[in-house]
């Protein structure tokens, strides 16, 4: 199961070679494979083709695929973190939503400014612009295929009811979005939430493990969310930073040809670098932020496990002392301590795997993208020496 | 430059040897009047060497007219009257003319005459005795002592400047000269000047033909002569062989082998009757004598040179290199101001010394920009354009202490400053002004006051407008010329381009500074995210990526800059120039409508002076006559002020093109090279990042 996770997020690299079948790692035991065979863009939903390939007995077929939409992965999701069940798990977080306005934004400001340019321009421009559209959509699907491929690698989470029917009702499951007041009682749970995880965080933690884990993640959730940002900021502007060197490109054309073929291929090469930090960096760091999310999300319902056994210990004694609903106090404290000793279990491993997903990924994604910018950085000195050699030839 | 001299002097000899020794024989005529003529002519030289422009071409030539008759006319009339000595005494250059002829000469057998041209060649050092033995012998004392004493100063003079010109000096120094300094140019530069001039186009070839034609005059005077010429021969050569001889050589030479003449020539009429001679017997070697007075005065050069330069420097580089440094803040408050200091480095003879620093301040530098646009502009010089005036940059300048933009603010206006001037300087022509000169090496420049209301981007708005104004006013120019037609089409789309190029550029340095800036954010990120990371491995590799990042964070920083100073500041500097080749454009096109409205004009006089005749009112008739003289003189002339400013413009253009096009490819190599660089220290960072993340476990 560890080794198969750790390519979770790696995935999101492969997104650029196109849609690729599942990560075979993941797939260590082969009984179940899902993947997203096809998507497709609709106005402002994207369907998904789930496609299923399953040898286990509760399914009708071996192979089969449903169409779902982002509002059902969701739904997933939510079930997910809302059994009990897997309160000692850390639930795959759910992808994000599918966001191309900005894409389209852009798409439709480059209609209006039509005008102002050449068609040539144009047409370039607008091959930048769907090619960039392209990737992330691309790697929208690739995030929900992550967190599928993930579900399905899980050994509990795998025979999960509900997520067998995601993948085998063939028909809209008829999840809607969550309208205006369901919203607002999430935001007030989750104001809730984060105010008891702050009283359940301080309280001390028998456990050095789970101590030592729960301020770490404290810690490092907050840092990567940190990096996410900053570096999401400084790819951005590395990406209009492309952009703006391509208008710069088919302007200067105009005087120096070659210098300006150099220019677009130095570019290309350089939009290719802003891409791939994208994939390998940004996108590792996005997906750790959630990750970590969910650790902590585990790590509070242990700790909120851990004080409501602690209460219900203290209701206990107080019955015991007034002699006074003494075995209804003691069932709670029993059913209390067993779900903290079954979380605390499941968590420590949750957490170790955790750790060592997250270190493999790490090194996976950093190897990958040193070795990506040196072979970026490599094609580019070799541009510009030819370049600069023609150059100089002129002169 | 003695030694150049010699070189020269030597191959002149060899070159030389048609001309025969003839002109002694006259000179003690023609040196009386020679005598009266040197002042004559010193003072128009005078006038000459005020007038900088190459207009400068024009009095010498009259006066060369006129000399020779004289001379002419007085020799044959007075004929071996007295005046060996004066002559001797009194124009020594001359003298060192024939006594090269007599060198080179084979017929003549004169021993003593022999021994003093092969003491020239030697060395400058020697010539000092060797000439006085000569004189002593052959010559009578006056002379001698005076030679002499004018060979001293001749050889004093670390730079050699021809004997003549010594001669010249004291005969004329007072009037000449009027500053000390001066004159002291003239000495340091002709080794120089007398090389550049070689090259003369135009001009040269006037003086040829007047030459010959005034030497076809005198003929009869040289032959007669032929006997004298001994004599003097041996009092000529002792005095001046070394620097004078030398020098005349060296211009004959020239003369001879490119046929490159100049002004200068004219001038040769100043020292004396001598050259005159020379005319008759050969044009070039009277020409070539007084090419070194020429090359003395400064003042001479840049007329000749004006052209002939431009095509010098095309092949080689010129020697003069500008460099601005140190700007610092003068006094406080509103009424600070940045000074700089403009080194200069050139070997060029011009300039007083090969170094020299002198501290301007930005308004000088526009003061500069105007004095030369208000004197050349008006003949479609391409005059570029300082950098603009900016209020806001100054006044933070003056009120910030220590602000990171004003610091950038004041290196981008000392970048534009040098380039500025540098390119003030490589302009063949602007390179000759008094006060680009002056500019460079005075030491206190009146302050330039009207540039304080009129800030670089005011004076181009304005230009702007007038241009504007002026182009549509004669939007009617029916161009002839397709090359002008294209080339102004071409100029106004490219500086379009240039305009949409530059904002693009500054786009693209704001998008690398802001990348640069969120790539630190970033950096500091990571080192903290692997401060708080538990795996010790992958902590580590973290603050490396931290590390590399912020490397790569001071590369993006570097680019920005080299962006900004190669390519935005190259690009604000083609915009500024455009419209400066716009402004030669259109003083061609005021030109023409100057010629046209001229045109029109004169036939409006022609249909009256018909009606007149038709009215038949004879009384008017010959003033309508009169004025349609005057305007078909006004005509021809402004005609040829067209074609002047056209030819002008148009070479200005070819060399601004030119220019432009090694501008850029040397700015985009250099791009390129910083990019390279940038790419090779990125692979360096990430090479040495691989193995830390490879060692993640």
């Amino acid at each position: 199961m560890q080794e198969g996770l750790d390519d979770g997020p790696d995935f999101l690299s492969e997104e650029d070679r196109g849609l690729r079948a599942v990560n075979v790692d993941l797939q260590t035991d082969a009984t179940l494979q899902v993947d997203i065979s096809d998507a497709l863009s609709e106005r402002d939903k994207v369907k998904f083709t789930v496609h299923t390939k399953s040898t286990l007995p509760n399914f009708k077929q071996n192979e089969f695929s449903v169409v779902r939409q982002h509002e059902e992965f969701i739904w997933l999701h939510d079930s997910f973190v809302e059994n009990e069940e897997y309160a000692g798990y850390i639930i795959p977080p759910a992808p994000p939503r599918p966001d191309f306005d900005a894409s389209r934004e852009k798409l439709q400001k480059l209609g209006e400014g039509e005008g102002s340019m050449t068609k040539e321009e144009f047409t370039k421009m607008k091959q930048e612009l769907e090619a960039e559209y392209l990737a992330i959509f691309k790697k929208t699907v690739a995030m929900h295929e992550v967190f599928l491929c993930r579900v399905a690698a899980h050994p509990v989470l795998r025979k999960d009811l509900n997520f067998h029917v995601f993948l085998e009702y063939n028909q809209d499951l008829s999840v809607r979005g969550k309208n205006k007041k369901e919203k607002l009682e999430d935001f007030f749970k989750n104001v809730v939430k984060s105010a008891d995880g702050v009283l359940v965080a301080g309280v001390k933690d028998v456990d050095d493990f789970f101590e030592h884990e729960k301020t770490f993640l404290l810690e490092y959730h907050n840092r990567v969310k940190d990096s996410s940002a900053k570096s999401d900021r400084m790819i951005r502007s590395h990406k209009i930073q492309c952009l703006t060197c391509f208008l710069f490109c088919s302007l200067l054309n105009r005087f120096f040809l070659k210098v300006s073929e150099l220019f677009e291929k130095t570019r290309k090469i350089e939009a290719r670098v802003a891409a791939d930090e994208d994939l390998k960096l940004a996108d590792l760091l996005k997906y750790y932020l959630r990750e970590s999310q969910a650790a902590k999300d585990l790590l509070y319902r242990r700790g909120r496990a851990l004080v409501d056994y602690e209460n219900a210990n203290k209701a206990l004694d107080k019955a015991r002392a007034k002699n006074k609903d003494v075995l209804q106090a003691e069932t709670t404290q029993q059913v209390c301590c067993q779900k903290f000793e079954k979380i605390s279990e499941s968590a420590k491993q949750e957490l170790i795997d955790f750790k060592t997903r997250r270190v493999a990924a790490f090194r996976k994604n950093l190897v990958e993208l040193a070795e990506l910018e040196l072979k970026h950085a490599k094609g580019n000195l070799q541009l510009l020496q030819s370049c600069l050699g023609v150059l100089k030839g002129d002169t | 430059m003695a030694l150049c001299h010699f070189y020269l002097s030597q191959m002149a000899a060899s070159s030389e040897r048609s001309p025969p020794p003839f002109p002694d024989s006259e000179e003690p005529e023609l040196l009386e009047d020679s005598d009266e003529e040197a002042d004559a002519f010193t003072g128009t030289s005078i006038s000459e060497m005020d007038s900088p422009s190459p207009d400068s071409t024009r009095p010498p030539k009259d006066i060369f007219n006129e000399p020779p008759e004289d001379i002419f006319s007085d020799p044959l009339s007075n004929i071996n009257s007295e005046p060996q000595k004066k002559v001797d005494a009194k124009i020594p250059s001359p003298s060192s003319d024939e006594a090269v002829d007599l060198f080179s000469d084979p017929l003549d057998d004169d021993s003593e005459v022999m021994s003093s041209p092969e003491v020239q060649n030697p060395m400058p050092d020697l010539l000092n005795e060797p000439v006085e033995a000569p004189k002593s012998d052959v010559l009578g004392e006056p002379p001698v002592h005076r030679n002499a004493a004018r060979h001293q100063d001749v050889f004093e003079d670390p730079p050699k400047s021809s004997s003549k010109s010594s001669s010249v000096k004291k005969a004329a120094s007072a009037e000449m000269f009027g500053d000390d300094d001066d004159e002291e140019d003239l000495f340091k530069e002709p080794p120089k000047v007398v090389t550049k001039k070689p090259q003369p186009s135009g001009p040269p070839v006037d003086v040829f033909t007047e030459v010959k034609s005034d030497v076809k005059v005198k003929p009869q005077v040289k032959d007669d002569p032929t006997d004298l010429f001994a004599e003097e021969a041996l009092t000529a050569p002792a005095p001046k062989p070394s620097s004078g001889s030398s020098s005349s050589r060296t211009n004959g030479v020239h003369s001879e082998e490119q046929d490159l003449f100049s002004e200068a020539t004219v001038e040769l009429s100043l020292d004396s009757p001598c050259n005159d001679r020379k005319n008759k017997e050969a044009v070039k070697p009277s020409v070539s004598a007084p090419a070194a007075p020429v090359a003395s005065s400064s003042s001479k050069a840049p007329s000749k040179s004006l052209e002939e330069l431009e095509e010098e420097e095309s092949e080689d580089k010129f020697d003069l290199n500008i460099s601005i440094t140190n700007p610092e803040k003068v006094g406080d408050g509103m009424n600070a101001y940045m000074a700089y200091k403009v080194s200069t480095q050139t070997s060029l003879t011009m300039f007083r010394s090969k170094t020299f620093t002198v501290r301007r301040r930005f308004s000088d530098f526009l003061g500069l920009f105007e004095k030369l646009s208000e004197k050349h502009s008006q003949n479609g010089y391409l005059i570029p354009p300082p950098p603009e005036k900016s209020i806001l940059g100054m006044t933070k300048v003056k009120v910030g202490k220590e602000d990171p933009s004003s610091a950038e603010f004041v290196e981008r206006r000392r970048a534009a400053l040098e380039r500025y001037l540098q390119r003030v300087v490589s302009h063949p022509s602007l390179l000759q002004d008094p006060d680009v000169r002056e500019f460079l090496e005075k030491e206190e420049l009146p302050r330039a006051v009207s540039t304080q209301a009129l800030s670089g981007a005011g004076f181009l708005k304005m230009l702007n407008k007038a241009t504007d104004a002026v182009s549509k006013m004669t939007i009617k120019m029916n161009e002839q010329d397709v090359w002008f037609d294209e080339k102004i089409q071409d100029v106004e789309n490219e500086e379009q381009h240039l305009r949409k190029l530059h904002v693009m550029v500054e786009s693209l340095v704001n998008h690398r500074k802001e990348l640069s800036g969120n790539t630190a954010v970033f950096a500091k990120s990571v080192a903290m995210l692997g401060s708080s990371e538990d795996n010790t491995a992958l902590s580590r590799a973290l603050s490396q990526l931290a590390e590399v990042e912020d490397r790569i964070e001071q590369l993006h920083q570097e680019q920005a800059s080299n962006d900004f100073f190669t390519f935005s500041e190259l690009l604000a500097d083609y915009i500024r120039l455009l419209g400066a080749v716009r402004g030669c454009f259109d003083q061609r096109m005021k030109a023409w409508q100057r010629w046209q409205d001229a045109e029109n004009m004169l036939q409006k006089k022609r249909e009256a002076e018909a009606k007149l005749l038709w009215a038949n009112k004879p009384d008017k008739l010959q003033q309508a006559k009169d004025e349609i003289t005057e305007w078909e003189a006004k005509v021809t002339q402004y005609e040829r002020e067209f074609e002047r400013i056209s030819a002008t413009v148009r070479k200005e253009v070819i060399r601004f093109d030119k220019e432009k096009a090694r501008d850029f490819n040397r700015q985009v190599i250099k791009y390129l090279e910083s990019l390279l660089h940038s790419q090779q220290q990125l692979i360096k960072y990430w090479d040495a990042f691989l193995p830390e993340a490879k060692a993640i476990v």
